[in-house]
């Protein structure tokens, strides 16, 4: 099962090969990483995604959380999130088909960060389901170049009262 | 207080408590031994190969029940350390390892004797460190002693370019250590302890299976009085021999692996396994389905990640294995309906059951006439010691030997690289104990094999009159692979052969030691004796039957109870 971890570390050098090699060195699967600093300069978020039994994710985050320079491990399964990633495409865009790559990728909501005679490059952001819906519709006019981060994601505030 | 970096570790140690640092120099270092040159309260080991120090501040650390310390050059030095520094953190032993390094400026560089060791043993160490700035010396350090002691305990590495211990730092008052992200859980939370202890209670065939924990915690008189009070028979891994007393009428030995038949049939028949401080090795588990498959089971451990990681758990306690013990022995006082007679008559069928199975199968060997059998030697080193020696091992059939017939009743008297099972960590442990503890006597069960793998420590024992004795089973073998490839590859003994090997006696004797040999039963007496009586290092060379297993033996993979026996 896919699980979306997000983990708080203090922003020093070393740590983020301290939780890759964590992974490497015990046979976890690490499916997207994405690492960037908090409000708070000294302290680092980093969203990962893996896939494994509800056993194996458990020992995870306890091996994660045994690691010195990390403050707060959260499963995102335990909770109601929103995900999201972003993707960068270069796809074909000659007169035939220009109109057509502007369409779709107003459907999705995206927009053209680079255009040149023969191609657009665009920005799309949504969940893993939609970035893949969108590359699946753009393969066939010709995507060039692809670029995604990984997943980002974020606690649901509580609504009830 | 403006003091250089390398005064400023000087006064760190003192203030750590730390008497003797076990290193050897090196380029990066010279600052740091100038310093140790002035400093008349600390003594330095100078061992003779870095990997001895760790061994050796291994050791010292668990006699003393406090932070060894190991102190090395950069590059070599550093990557010497290794071995030792990923034993430790198998056996969570607490110690700080200081690595020196190359000048800040030329960190990245390929410098003459630069090597990451920070990426090299960040797998292996509880934490460690890089010190960059020289304003950060001195907090890291605190912090790195700290971390060691502290929680499931661990080495800490700390690497030291040679030019911020040749900075002027400033010196601070320590102040009691707050770290927002490392906050171990001492306490178990009282709902726990009673669930576990109304489990218990119900319990008709109890078992009670500690590990290293209960040594590291100092948990022993807690576990005893538990253990009398349930009147629940006892087994111990490896790292647990001496947590409960070895002679007790409730104790199993050791279990697993080569552990007693009955230990390992009691465990797979109990209602109710009680783990303290142990963490349900694949030595201990054998066939993870067939462990303890009746089995209620209780885990208590400091570490929460040792907690159903192989074998799922149904009540987990995380804490001190001291204050979790005391905890469940004062709900058992206060508790209305415990009655330990009452217990006690509950429990006496499962206790008479496991009588039966000793009497069946007792630890044993078959005495050859005029060879002298392995075991027959560790039976007489614990007579001829009273029991009371602390025994080091090297790692293989010596080691399992030791732990079967030197029945330990005391903690913190038999050190043993059990995680990591390093061949050539027994002598320079022996060194290390015997620096911590100099009124104790102090063996290295060894064998054969093994003992050349750090045989130049020689030297370093008689450099500080460190009269430890070694007593090598000597088969001529590396007798435990010898013993897999007979029994699972058709005695094809491919490498495992030594044939060619040094004359014990005269290498003794060439280090200024004394070489003992025994070739016939009747000789094994007055060698220890007379080892024993020397005041100087002491090689007791025991010419042992050649083709000698361990057993009982479980077969790799297999249920526990599948036993090979004598």
């Amino acid at each position: 099962m896919k699980h979306t971890i997000s983990v708080l570390l203090q922003n020093k050098p070393g740590v983020l090969s301290r939780v890759t090699g964590l992974f490497s060195g015990r046979g976890y699967n690490i499916e997207s990483l994405c690492v960037n600093k908090t409000l708070d300069p000294d302290i680092s978020c980093l969203t990962l995604v893996s896939y494994g039994a509800d056993k194996i994710i458990e020992q995870i985050t306890k091996q994660l959380h045994k690691l010195i320079d990390v403050i707060k491990v959260t499963d995102m399964a335990e909770t109601e999130y929103v995900e999201r990633e972003m993707v960068l495409i270069r796809v074909k865009a000659e007169a035939a088909t220009r109109a057509e790559v502007l369409r779709t990728i107003d459907i999705f909501r995206g927009k053209v960060v680079d255009v040149s005679q023969k191609s657009y490059a665009v920005e799309i952001t949504g969940d893993e389901e939609k970035i893949q819906a969108v590359i699946d519709i753009l393969k066939p006019i010709g995507i060039q170049e692809i670029v995604k981060t990984g997943t980002i994601a974020m606690a649901r505030a509580k609504k009830h009262l | 207080m403006k003091i250089t970096g390398a005064q400023a570790l000087m006064k760190c140690l003192k203030e750590q408590g730390v008497n003797v640092v076990f290193g050897f120099p090196g380029g990066a270092v010279i600052d740091i031994f100038d310093e140790i040159m002035r400093n008349e309260d600390l003594t330095h080991v100078l061992v003779r190969h870095e990997q001895a120090a760790v061994h050796a501040a291994d050791a010292y650390a668990r006699v003393v029940g406090d932070v060894g310390v190991a102190l090395v050059t950069s590059g070599p030095g550093a990557t010497n350390t290794v071995t030792g520094i990923a034993s430790a953190y198998m056996d969570s032993i607490p110690m700080v390892v200081f690595t020196g390094q190359v000048p800040t400026a030329l960190i990245g560089n390929d410098a003459f004797q630069e090597v990451d060791i920070v990426g090299i043993t960040r797998p292996c160490t509880k934490h460690n460190y890089l010190v960059t700035d020289p304003k950060e010396l001195v907090s890291t350090i605190r912090e790195a002693f700290h971390i060691a002691r502290t929680g499931r305990p661990g080495p800490v590495l700390v690497d030291l370019p040679k030019d911020v211990v040749a900075a002027m730092v400033n010196f601070t008052e320590p102040k009691p250590i707050k770290m927002r992200t490392y906050r171990p859980t001492y306490e178990p939370h009282p709902g726990q302890i009673e669930k576990t202890c109304k489990a218990i209670l119900k319990a008709k065939k109890p078992v009670i299976y500690i590990g290293g924990g209960v040594i590291a915690s100092n948990a022993h008189e807690e576990v005893t009085e538990f253990a009398r009070k349930m009147s629940a028979p006892v087994t111990m891994t490896l790292m647990g021999l001496g947590g409960f007393p070895g002679t007790d009428a409730l104790s199993m030995g050791m279990l697993g692996m080569h552990g007693t038949y009955y230990a390992n049939m009691a465990v797979s028949e109990c209602d109710m396994l009680i783990a303290i401080g142990a963490r349900f090795d694949d030595r201990v588990t054998g066939r993870i389905d067939a462990f303890a498959p009746h089995a209620k089971i209780v885990h208590i451990d400091i570490d929460p990640t040792s907690i159903s990681k192989n074998i799922s758990v149904d009540i987990p306690i995380v804490a001190d294995c001291k204050h979790a013990v005391a905890a469940m022995n004062s709900w058992l006082d206060r508790a209305k309906d415990f009655n330990g007679d009452e217990v006690a008559k509950i429990h006496q069928p499962w206790l008479e059951k496991i009588r039966e199975w000793k009497s069946k199968h007792p630890l044993g060997y078959v005495e050859e006439g005029d060879i002298i059998k392995p075991q027959f030697v560790v039976q007489k080193l614990h007579e001829l010691t009273g029991g009371d020696a602390i025994i080091t091992t090297e790692v293989g059939q010596n080691q399992m030997w030791a732990a079967q017939f030197y029945h330990f009743n005391h903690p913190r008297a038999f050190m043993t690289s059990g995680g990591l099972g390093v061949m050539g960590y027994g002598f320079p442990a022996a060194i290390g104990a015997k620096m911590a503890a100099p009124d104790r006597t102090v063996i290295d069960i060894a064998g054969d094999g093994s003992i050349q793998m750090n045989i130049q420590e020689l030297a370093t024992a008689r450099q500080y009159n460190c009269p430890v004795k070694i007593a090598i089973l000597n088969n001529n073998y590396l007798g435990m692979v010898r013993q897999w490839q007979e029994l699972f590859y058709d005695k094809r003994y491919s490498n495992t052969g030594l044939e060619t090997a040094p004359d014990f006696v005269k290498l003794a004797e060439a280090y200024g030691a004394v070489g003992l040999r025994a070739t016939k039963p009747s000789e094994v007496e007055p060698v220890i004796k007379e080892a024993l009586a020397t005041d100087n290092t002491v090689i007791m060379d025991f010419v042992i039957s050649r083709e000698e297993g361990v057993y009982p033996m479980v077969p790799a993979g297999k249920a526990t109870t599948e036993m090979l026996l004598v």
